[in-house]
């Protein structure tokens, strides 16, 4: 089982490293922009938000942006173009786990958010001088997130019977859920509905957990963070379990 | 002999509700040589998706080697090394990291794997493009690609959907004659084909399938020898007389050639002797149409 696990691990990295023109260079590019625009330029008229500057506010927000979108697009895509192509028979014929093959997909993602992370990371390091507060911390929620999205996209993958289908989520669910979730400012500044509206969104978790872990300041209690994070990787993990023993649109 | 594979009353129903395999029982030996046909549609490949776990059956019982498919699936698929009929690898990836990803699948090392690929891979001709990615391969190529993966983990089953669809003539008589050997070794292969002259000289034992069902089970000789009667193409160097008598009949093709067909008490020497007699001299004969092809056709009730 171990072996068969590695394989796929290291099938998934070497696909997204081939690749890393378009999986792992345009993100780091993106979010250099978004430090240059809104941080930089934009950032001193802005002032400062939950007591520190907001070029240093919106860094952890925008690196999670990045890991949740490349953890989702890594497995959405690979799964679904293994589907797409049947390479995914290789894995159906052979005497791999449903969790082994789950947990191969989910590692790729989480490998990926992190190799964009850590590149966003970098480049972000190049302009601004800042620490993180707290290691541990930020590195669990990264882990987190990106097993959650991961998890996510492997279920997209599942369900998708076309190319436009795999972009849907990202664009129409994801990316405002991203935005909305406080990635760009506290919700503190929101109208008292708007801030409890905001609650009911999951990224606002994982965003106020990770600047916890960067900037020692937070909204919300870590620990619910961490209990809407696992709660949800839960429900994900049973559903994609599900979904692939079932062999739903993998096996007739 | 023992028994390498045993289907018992298998059946399939697709969501659409079309019924593709209705109660089939099969039975093939270890070491056999074993010819699965059937016109498309005719059930083939549900029934190869089934033992190989890439389809859901209905009802129905799979054994191999004595392994439940149900109870023990995951012996059951290290047992099997499957080509299928379409291309189903990922073509960006290079094709030697194709056959050890698949080696680990089946919890086969990198560093075991390694020398087992060389060998396949130089066996397929394909060593020299390890490292191209799979979309460069030709249309053959990319079939012995998947010949080499299904050899891989070294199965004790090798099932071919189709090996040789696509395949120039050269490739496919050296596909023929490495399958041949692997059978020699002990290795039990079930065929499909839709050549059925493929079928003819590998397998010894075939069965054949119709709008799901097993219509025919049994040894490639008794099944030849069922044939009662077999038309044959003669040709002449010169031009044919005008008029030959012989007491059984002949239909001229052209100047040079005419079809006869030979039955019970009629043997090729015998005709030879009486054309002989006539003053024509036949220099080609050939198989108006292929003896297991007359055979399926008449079965399947297509002729």
């Amino acid at each position: 089982m171990w072996i068969a696990y590695k394989t796929i691990v290291i099938k998934e990295i070497l696909r997204f490293s081939r690749i890393w023109v378009q999986t792992i260079f345009p993100p780091i590019i993106t979010t250099s922009l978004y430090l240059l625009i809104f941080g930089g330029l934009m950032g001193e008229r802005i002032g400062r938000m939950q007591e520190v500057d907001y070029l240093h506010f919106i860094i952890p927000g925008i690196i999670l942006m990045t890991v949740i979108q490349n953890a989702y697009a890594n497995t959405v895509a690979s799964f679904f173009l293994a589907k797409f192509n049947h390479s995914i028979e290789e894995l159906l014929v052979s005497p791999v786990s449903h969790w082994v093959i789950l947990l191969g997909y989910i590692s790729g993602g989480v490998a990926r958010g992190f190799a964009v992370g850590l590149g966003v990371f970098a480049a972000v390091s190049f302009f601004v001088d800042f620490t993180i507060n707290n290691i541990f911390i930020t590195f669990t929620i990264f882990l987190l997130t990106a097993i959650l999205f991961s998890l996510a996209g492997f279920i997209n993958a599942v369900f998708a019977k076309s190319f436009d289908d795999i972009s849907i989520v990202p664009t129409f669910i994801l990316l405002p859920m991203i935005y909305l979730g406080g990635m760009f400012y506290s919700i503190d500044i929101l109208p008292e509905f708007w801030q409890e509206l905001s609650k009911f969104n999951p990224i606002y978790y994982m965003v106020d957990a990770f600047r916890l872990g960067f900037l020692g300041s937070s909204n919300s209690d870590l620990s619910t963070s961490i209990l809407v994070l696992l709660l949800m990787i839960f429900i994900l993990a049973v559903v994609a379990f599900y979904l692939l023993k079932r062999g739903i649109n993998i096996k007739a | 002999m023992p028994i390498a594979l045993k289907i018992s009353k298998l059946c399939k129903i697709y969501d659409n509700k079309l019924s593709a395999l209705k109660s089939i029982d099969l039975q093939v030996s270890q070491g056999d040589f074993f010819a699965l046909l059937g016109s498309n549609g005719a059930g083939k490949t549900t029934a190869i998706g089934i033992i190989c776990g890439l389809l859901n059956k209905t009802s129905g019982r799979i054994e191999v080697l004595g392994f439940d498919q149900d109870l023990q699936t995951n012996q059951v698929k290290k047992l099997i090394g499957l080509m299928p009929q379409e291309f189903n690898f990922n073509p960006f990836e290079p094709i030697e990291e194709i056959l050890l990803n698949q080696a680990g699948y089946y919890g086969i090392s990198r560093s075991k794997s390694k020398p087992n690929a060389e060998i396949l891979l130089k066996k397929m001709q394909l060593w020299s493009k390890r490292f191209d990615m799979a979309k460069s391969l030709s249309g053959g190529m990319k079939r012995r690609l998947m010949l080499a993966r299904a050899l891989i983990h070294q199965p004790k089953i090798l099932i071919l959907d189709e090996p040789t669809a696509g395949v120039d003539v050269e490739i496919r008589h050296s596909m023929w004659a490495y399958l041949q050997t692997l059978n020699q070794q002990g290795m039990t292969i079930i065929l499909t084909t839709h050549y059925l002259e493929e079928a003819e000289s590998l397998c010894r034992n075939i069965a054949i399938l119709n709008e799901g069902k097993v219509v025919e089970q049994t040894s490639m000789n008794k099944l030849l020898a069922k044939i009662s009667q077999q038309t044959l193409i003669l040709e002449s160097l010169e031009v044919l007389p005008k008029q030959i008598n012989v007491d059984f009949g002949i239909k001229i093709l052209d100047e040079n050639s005419f079809e006869i067909t030979l039955e019970s008490g009629l043997n090729l020497n015998l005709v030879m002797e009486k054309l002989s007699a006539q003053g024509v001299n036949i220099s080609y004969v050939r198989s108006s149409k292929n003896r297991l092809e007359t055979l399926f056709l008449n079965l399947t009730g297509k002729n």
